[in-house]
Parts: C-alpha cells; sequence; structure tokens
C-alpha cells in the first residue's frame, strides 16, 4: 500500500489513527500548488456508519480521529471555500456529508479528538490552533481568497479578530449546524437567527444521553457485584433475591439517565438535581408499594433512590447545550452533601429493613 | 430552554462597546441584542457562560466567567484540585 498521507499539506508527522479516505473512490490525492492534498467524498462508507454508531455508545470514542490539515472535497479550486473543522471523525464526517455537491476545503485542527464545541471550550479548538494550522498547510498559496469559514461554535475558541491580526484570513462564523451550511452560502454567507441557535430537541437529548446511560449502568453494575458479595457473605443469596434486591436502583439510574433527559423541558424546576430527585421520589413510592414495603424499607427507598436518580439526572448537564458552570457549581454547593447524606441514611434503614 | 436564574456572570460594558454586534451572531442563545448601537443583555437566563462572546469582542467590552457547565467535570475538579475540564476524552497522544 502507497504511503498515504506522504502531503506536507496535512501538516502532521503522526501516521494517521484512522484513515479518512477508506471507501472513497477513485483517486485519493488531488495535486495543489501545495502538494498533494488527500481527498475525500461526501459518502459516508458503511465502516464510518458503524464507528458513528459505536462511537455514540462510547466505544473507541478517544480514538476515533482523523489526521489534522487539509483536505480536498469534490473539485476545489483556488477560490473555493475553505471550511474549519475538528479533527474528531464523527466532526469531520458530519462535515462532509452535508457539503454533497460543493466544492471545498476543510481544514482539519488538532483538537486531540474532540468535536468543535467542547475543544473549543477547552481552547484546542482555538486561535493559536487555527494560526498554526494555516501557516502549516501554506493556506495563503492555495486559496486566492482571504475568508475561512469557522462553525459557530469554535466561536468559544477562536477570536476572529486575532487570526485577522496574525494572518490576513477573515474569519466567518458560519452556522451552528453543518446542515445548514448549504443554505448560508446560498444565502450570501449570511445566517438567519434559527442557524444561530443551539437546540436540544428530544432526539438530540436522547442521543446524547447515550453517553450517561453507560455511565449509569457501570455504576449498577459495581452496585450488583458489591450486593452478590453481601448476599454471599450473609448466606442469603439467591438469583431472585438479587434481582429483587438490585431492581429498585436499576430503576433510579435508569429514570435519572433516560426519563429526565427525554421529559426535560416538563419536570418541575430548573435545576437538574431536583428533576431527577423528584423522578426518583415518584419512583421510590412506586416501588415501596409494589413490595409493600413497611415503614423503614418506604423510608430507605425515599431517601436512596431518588439521591441516585438526582445525582444521574445533574451529570447530565455535561451532556446539555444551555447549563452554565456558575450554574451547575451551584447545584452542587446545594445538593451534593444533603443527596450524599440521603444515600448513606437509605441505604442504612434498607439493610435494617431487610438484612 | 433556560437553566438556574440569574446565575449568569455575563456582564457587558456600554461605555467601551462599539456595536460591532459579534457577539450577538456567535451566542447560541441570543443572550445579546443591540439596542442603541450597543450591546446589552438581552436574556441572562439564556446563557451558558460559553464564553464565545468575551473572546471575539475587539474591545474586552464583555465579561465572563468562562466554564464547562458539567456536573462530571467539575466533581472532578474539585477531587483532584483542578479546574474543571470536560472528561470527553482527549489526551493528547506523543506524536512520533
Amino acid at each position: 500500500m502507497a504511503e498515504p498521507f506522504r502531503s506536507r499539506a496535512t501538516g502532521d508527522c503522526c501516521s494517521p489513527r484512522v484513515d479518512p479516505t477508506q471507501g472513497v473512490p477513485g483517486d485519493a490525492f488531488k495535486s495543489t500548488s501545495v502538494g498533494d492534498v488527500p481527498a475525500v467524498t461526501s459518502v459516508l462508507s458503511v465502516a464510518d456508519r458503524l464507528g458513528r454508531w459505536k462511537v455514540r455508545w462510547g466505544i473507541g470514542r478517544d480514538r476515533y480521529r482523523v489526521v489534522p490539515g487539509l483536505y480536498a472535497l469534490g473539485g476545489p479550486d483556488e477560490r473555493s471555500p475553505v471550511m474549519v473543522t475538528a479533527n474528531y471523525k464523527l466532526s469531520f464526517d458530519q462535515l462532509r456529508c452535508q457539503l454533497r455537491g460543493l466544492d471545498a476545503w476543510i481544514l482539519v485542527l488538532d483538537t486531540n479528538g474532540i468535536n468543535v464545541w467542547c475543544a473549543a471550550g477547552k481552547g484546542t479548538f482555538g486561535t493559536d490552533e487555527l494560526v498554526n494550522r494555516i501557516q502549516l498547510t501554506e493556506l495563503a498559496r492555495l486559496v486566492t481568497h482571504r475568508t475561512l469559514l469557522v462553525p459557530q461554535l469554535g466561536a468559544t475558541g477562536v477570536a476572529g479578530y486575532i487570526v485577522k491580526q496574525r494572518t490576513g484570513f477573515n474569519v466567518i462564523f458560519g452556522p451552528v449546524r453543518a446542515r445548514d451550511i448549504k443554505a448560508f452560502l446560498e444565502a450570501g454567507m449570511k445566517a438567519t437567527p434559527e442557524m444561530r441557535r443551539v437546540t436540544f430537541t428530544l432526539s438530540e437529548r436522547m442521543t446524547v444521553a447515550q453517553m450517561d446511560l453507560v455511565a449509569a449502568m457501570k455504576y449498577f453494575l459495581v452496585y450488583l457485584m458489591l450486593l452478590g458479595v453481601l448476599k454471599l457473605v450473609t448466606g442469603s443469596f439467591s438469583l431472585r433475591s438479587l434481582a429483587y434486591a438490585a431492581f429498585p436502583v436499576f430503576g433510579a439510574l435508569l429514570l435519572g439517565a433516560l426519563a429526565v433527559p427525554a421529559l426535560l423541558p416538563w419536570i418541575p424546576f430548573r435545576s437538574f438535581a431536583l428533576k431527577g430527585w423528584l423522578m426518583g421520589v415518584a419512583w421510590a413510592i412506586a416501588v415501596s408499594m409494589l413490595e409493600h414495603a413497611g415503614p423503614a424499607g418506604f423510608a430507605g427507598n425515599l431517601l436512596l433512590l431518588p439521591a441516585l436518580s438526582s445525582f444521574v439526572a445533574l451529570n447530565y448537564t455535561g451532556a446539555t447545550t444551555f447549563t452554565s458552570q456558575t450554574g451547575v457549581n451551584k447545584e452542587i454547593r446545594l445538593f451534593a452533601r444533603p443527596m450524599a447524606m440521603s444515600a448513606i441514611l437509605g441505604i442504612a434503614l434498607l439493610l435494617i429493613a431487610r438484612p | 430552554m433556560h437553566y438556574l436564574q440569574n446565575v449568569s456572570t455575563l456582564r457587558i460594558d456600554a461605555q467601551t462597546c462599539i456595536g460591532c454586534d459579534i457577539c450577538m451572531s456567535v451566542c447560541p442563545h441570543e443572550v445579546i441584542e443591540l439596542r442603541a448601537g450597543k450591546a446589552v443583555v438581552r436574556d441572562l437566563d439564556a446563557c451558558m457562560e460559553c464564553g464565545a462572546c468575551s473572546t471575539n469582542c475587539p474591545v474586552q467590552a464583555i465579561h465572563v466567567q468562562a466554564g464547562v457547565g458539567c456536573a462530571h467535570a467539575i466533581l472532578r475538579g474539585m477531587f483532584y484540585g483542578t479546574p474543571p475540564q470536560c472528561g470527553c476524552g482527549g489526551n493528547p497522544k506523543p506524536c512520533c
């Protein structure tokens, strides 16, 4: 096999972790004034789609990268637009498949495989990296215009006016979503208010909830093992009793991880901890009635289960598109201790209620 | 959707603002609007403190304690005594 990334246009010394040209028909390189640039298409292969599915479930997410540098989409020339993105392969794939029928240069920044918005928050999708990548790829020799299209969510890390000072390139912040880019270009690089607004629809909420579900299930497995050991030690082990004892906690975690994201706009309270807690209270009452629990069991459920849902729901703040750090800090300050106390008391009561 | 009331640290200095409106175009939640040629906060509770506006303000008229609104990151920061950082992977791998 030929050396896949012979071009200095990619500006990267690493061997590719993911070959973005896989499944791309025909010539995989475009000859330019700055060397051979890897060519990509707007068609996602089966491997691309499988990869997307896997990373949504957290499988290999840290290694899902493309090599930073320049890529040719379609048949771009020196007048074609330059689109900037992150080297998270999901971001790169999303961009190229939304640009079907367009000729463009894609400039991939090294964000350590993190998406544009998160990386911009960390500063890796940032002014310095963009300036550096413009210079490494000799972009100024490749195109005759001086306009870069940067996704709006990159604005947290990229200061347009500084990029202009340091490279001469004008940064135009494009729409939030790649699917609006064509309409944005057709409108003469003008964004409608809708293109600028970040949404958090049901399907978006559930897509990002998958990661929290995986995390919650990891907590559950730990709990299940502890419970199993406890039951073995006390000599009361049976699969039926294990399932019976694990079910309430399983439900509480699931409510925090799935019901809170799904019903987010409709659950009372703005605080995520309280939203989760409320769902947990409903669950604790339902479970206690199913169990025909006595007062200690009922109180134990009411103290433990809402605290668990609350914790999982609070962690979902990291997946949302509208929570602020000051706000989450306030929630932690207010609720972390009471919820931890509540959980510990609940466990103690449940141990007394059903030894 | 709105998060907690009155917590955002966003402040705009009307004296310094030149009304270029770049902050409006980078804000993901339409927090800012232009009134009489100056950027003003229209909807403080919609602000998620991402910092896009202050980063792109050419005259530093906008101040906000930008950060991640992620409980996991903040808790981990408290635990290790580091600033809150997203845990979404992203450790730089050694290069060659």
